[in-house]
């Protein structure tokens, strides 16, 4: 068997915990996320659930995965490779060998590793036995039996002992990790807070499991990863649909709004509505509607009431909610949709990832009928898009579509949690002249933004719909020459908030032969790549990342023509890059496109820049 | 319940809900009569004018938000339950007005109405049954009778209608009340008992629509027929009906049966509109011409938790209990550190 190929010191290190789904490793990787956080670290996280609700126990379908990437430097993937692999059962080992770097260290519970279990792997032999995992550091842990031991005297169930094995799992990795057991012990308090008999279980095995390692003297000496330079402040981790719904509490509080929610339940956005729902201790009047379309038409009720008002929902459920869209559009009211994007199309790989709904996003309406759309890129950043989202659709009376992945919703990252002073503020265009000045379609001149009124404000009662408004009064009308300069104006109110947009920034060369572009959530690995590049002594590649979509940062065409080429990295056959030379047909576009449900390897994105630039 | 109480309703009249847009209905539209009525009805409801919200769909029907002056929306196809849903639970002190038509209600609007009978949210919605769609000109809807010749059955319907008052009720509608276009008095004492009811209210009007089904309901609301056809329910009064209201209705075991009314019989049936048991209301709501009337008048009004009442007033006393004063204490609870 190799050594271990872990080092005394490491700058980043990939750690993946798998096993049954019954097996926690959910929980087991979130507390060793949290414990990361405390000692410093930048870390990116990624869940890797089952299909299925409830495979059977100990098959290669039940086995539920998390992977985390720690360093102490900035880290922006869960990573490629896996350095060190826990496996609970011989399902997960099957499942997730091809995941660990050659030389890489398996922790096994090698009690699971029986007949039965293995059979359900599909195994002639024992792994653990057999020359199968010759090239890798095994460290053969008995999990199980030494969890039971350790809790004997709880006066515990059989079944309550064996899921505390994980947390034995937790203390071989606080241990190889250098954690102060004292500090993981204080998470495990936090979590079972209510619970104190399974907080001391776990607790039990936490302990068994660090002292086991400690006592074998398995690993040499542990491994101490030097803290990252982070801005100073306090953290907490985050995962991409919690950011998204707290972005809207912060913006319905800066804003003055109370916080509307109609949305239906779909894979991967419900979290968003879960945790709304239970942030009615924030006053957010949350609506679970009978369907996609009834949530958006709600949504837009809530709207015009005055509220902050969004819906949340992934792609099957926006195409049902186009109609509405042009709705909002039309009445030129806020309204922000989020789309956790997910495989399609229809119901395509609910649970995988995908950026496909780009094309939906910026076409999928009928008639001319322009929106903002914009996207996130780090579960921590979905805080601050959604804000963001919130903001541009309550200040230019417009809806807005926020565009999130299954990746981005279910990963964590370190999120600063920021003073609110240092958001931006939220200015409504509210309507502050009399009664007899007011027209329901009179607007801001700077950026064409519908003043509001609500019902509620004596003197300004009037109609919004669908039908075509006369500029200014409202009124209906089938004037020809009114018709198009309304569609003009929306067009045009979209492509001014182009001016309060951040410039396009780029990393690495300024000009030169190669522009790297992502979108969304592509940035971690993107970055990862022409960083690693950079470093390595490259000298003509740029990199520029795009939140904002429609309309596009004003200096994006300045930035392009720098370059030689543009290569558009996208997990989609291509959406991005073709919108681009839409825009600016002017440019030499190259693509690289992941279609598998799969986010980006930086090894992928790296070579294809090399690949390139060995054309050019 | 009313909502938004008013404080400057004595000043109201009907006057203050006509909207400067000019009224585009065929002349002869049963829609005239909704309006004028809802207009005047408005001024007694006890609601500010700043607080009603008029929503409507697609189709005829739904231009009347265009023509009253209050603040409205003319939505989608078939959505106007569901946007006046979002704006009640978001301002449950609005007065909610919905009005609809059997096309944009009951079929590509089915789902909501459903599902707002089920919830027993505070609206109004006044449906105008014209048993065809009017705006696209004629095709069938689902309570086009069979054997009515329409531009989508050129051979007569051959489709099952939804009966309203009996989908209605059977999706858990609290208030049923059904009107013909042509009784202004009832009209607007239903628009007023439907305001008062907390929970949701679903008025159906009998409405003639003079291009494409003209005297469709002609038989149940002409001059010569109505005494016959109708049956006006009031509540604790026996469900009298034809010249003379010399017909009463008796249960012929589980069916209704149409009866020489004798008053020393105790057998007849009186109306109970507050019954919380639903089976005699469906029974009313279904009656057919020509072996018993059409009822009108209230059918059903029942108590019932409201959604939006339930769904604020746990809001409120989650906001009492919680932990979190602002967003702030929110992101700093659980595991936090410093860097």
């Amino acid at each position: 068997m190799a050594e271990l190929a872990l080092e005394k010191e490491m700058r980043k290190v990939v750690v993946r915990f798998s096993g049954d789904s019954g097996d926690g490793m959910q929980l087991t990787g979130d507390m060793f996320s949290q414990s990361s956080g405390q000692e410093g670290l930048d870390l990116t996280t990624t869940p890797d659930f089952p299909a299925e609700i409830r495979a059977p126990q100990g098959s290669i379908g039940g086995v539920s995965s998390f992977q985390i990437q720690i360093g102490g430097t900035e880290i922006y993937t869960p990573g490629d490779q896996v350095d060190v692999l826990v496996v609970m059962n011989p399902a997960a080992l099957k499942a997730n060998l091809d995941k660990l770097k050659p030389g890489g260290t398996i922790i096994a519970d090698m009690d699971s590793f029986d007949r039965r279990n293995l059979k359900k792997a599909e195994y002639a032999s024992d792994p653990l036995v057999d020359n199968t995992l010759d090239e890798y550091h095994v460290i053969k842990a008995p999990a199980t039996s030494l969890t039971k031991s350790a809790l004997k005297d709880l006066g515990l169930s059989n079944q309550a002992i064996t899921r505390s094995k994980n947390m034995f799992a937790l203390g071989i990795v606080a241990y190889i990790f250098s954690r102060p057991l004292a500090k993981v012990k204080k998470l495990i308090d936090n979590k079972f807070a209510k619970r104190p008999e399974l907080a001391e279980a776990n607790k039990l095995a936490l302990e068994a499991g660090f002292n086991f390692s400690e006592s074998t003297e398995l690993f040499g000496a542990s491994i101490v990863i030097p803290p990252a330079k982070l801005p100073k402040g306090t953290y907490r981790n985050i995962d991409g649909n919690t950011a998204v719904a707290w972005g809207f509490l912060a913006a319905s509080e800066n804003s003055g709004r109370k916080l509307s929610l109609c949305s239906y339940p779909i894979t991967p956005a419900s979290e968003i509505l879960h945790e709304l729902t239970a942030r009615k201790d924030m006053g957010a009047i949350v609506f679970q509607a009978e369907d996609e379309i009834a949530a958006i038409c709600a949504a837009i009720g809530a709207s015009f009431s005055g509220n902050l008002s969004v819906t949340t929902t992934s792609g099957p459920g926006a195409s049902l909610k186009s109609e509405a869209m042009g709705l909002a559009l039309i009445s030129e009211i806020p309204l922000v949709i989020v789309n956790v994007q997910r495989a399609g199309p229809s119901t395509g790989l609910p649970t995988k990832t995908e950026q496909s709904d780009l094309y939906q996003a910026l076409y999928g309406r009928h008639g001319d009928a322009p929106m903002v759309v914009m996207a996130a890129s780090s579960p921590d950043d979905c805080f601050r898009f959604s804000y963001e989202a919130a903001k541009i659709a309550m200040e230019h009376s417009t809806p807005v579509i926020l565009l999130s992945d299954t990746y981005l919703a279910s990963g964590t990252s370190p999120w600063r949690i920021p003073d609110m002073a240092e958001l931006p503020e939220i200015k409504i265009p509210v309507f502050d002249r009399s009664p007899e000045e007011w027209e329901p379609y009179q607007r801001d001149p700077e950026y064409l933004s519908r003043y509001w009124k609500s019902p509620g404000d004596a003197g300004f009662e009037h109609r919004i719909g669908g039908l075509e408004k006369k500029e200014n009064t409202g009124n209906l009308t089938y004037e020809p020459a009114n018709h198009q300069k309304m569609t003009k104006i929306r067009a045009e109110k979209i492509e001014r908030i182009a001016k309060k947009l951040p410039e396009l920034e780029t990393i690495g060369a300024q000009q030169g032969k190669l522009m790297v572009v992502g979108w969304g959530s592509t940035h971690g690995a993107i970055n990862t790549a022409v960083t690693e590049l950079l470093e390595d002594g490259e000298k003509s590649v740029g990199f520029a990342h795009f939140n904002y979509i429609q309309p596009l940062p004003a200096n994006t065409e300045e930035i392009f023509g720098r370059y030689d080429q543009i290569l558009v990295c996208e997990i989609n056959n291509g959406q991005f890059v073709n919108y681009l030379r839409s825009i600016y047909p002017q440019f030499s576009y190259k693509q690289l496109n992941k279609i598998q449900g799969q986010p980006f390897f930086t090894s992928e994105i790296k070579a294809e820049i090399i690949n390139r630039l060995t054309d050019l | 319940m009313m909502e938004g109480v008013a404080d400057k309703q004595a000043e109201l009249t009907r006057q203050d809900f006509v909207s400067d847009q000019a009224v585009r209905w065929c002349p002869g539209c049963g829609d005239y009569m909704i309006l004028a009525n809802m207009q005047k009805a408005m001024t007694q409801m006890g609601t500010n004018k700043e607080d009603f919200l008029c929503v409507s769909g697609i189709g005829c029907s739904s231009r009347i938000t265009y023509y009253l002056d209050t603040y409205g929306i003319h939505s989608i196809h078939g959505r106007a339950l569901a946007v006046a849903t979002g704006a009640k639970l978001a301002n449950p002190d609005l007065n909610v007005w919905v009005f609809t038509g059997d096309g944009d209600c009951l079929a590509i609007g089915g789902n909501h109405f459903i599902h707002s009978c089920r919830r027993n949210i505070n609206l109004n919605v006044v449906i105008f049954n014209n048993k065809v769609y009017g705006m696209t000109k004629g095709q069938s809807s689902p309570t086009t009778p069979a054997g009515i010749k329409t531009k989508t059955a050129p051979e007569g319907s051959i489709e099952n209608t939804f009966n309203i008052g009996e989908l209605a009720i059977g999706s858990g509608a609290t208030f049923f009340a059904r009107v013909p276009d042509n009784n202004h008095k009832l009209l607007e004492e239903v628009m007023l008992e439907a305001n008062k009811h907390t929970g949701i209210s679903v008025i159906e009007v009998l409405q003639n629509c003079v291009i494409f089904t003209d005297g469709i309901h002609e038989l149940i609301t002409g001059k010569e027929t109505k005494d016959d056809n109708q049956v006006v329910c009031k509540h604790g009064e026996p469900l009298l009906f034809g010249k003379d209201r010399l017909y009463g209705l008796k249960l012929d075991g589980m069916k209704l049966k149409k009866v020489p009314y004798d008053e020393n019989d105790t057998g007849f049936i009186s109306h109970d509109m507050y019954d919380e048991d639903s089976a005699m209301h469906l029974a009313l709501a279904k009656m057919e011409i020509p072996d018993l009337p059409v009822a009108m008048g209230i059918i059903r009004q029942a108590e019932k938790s409201n959604y939006a009442n339930v769904l604020h007033q746990n809001i409120k006393r989650a906001r009492e209990l919680s932990e979190f004063k602002t967003v702030h204490d929110l992101f700093y609870s659980g595991n936090t550190w410093e860097v």
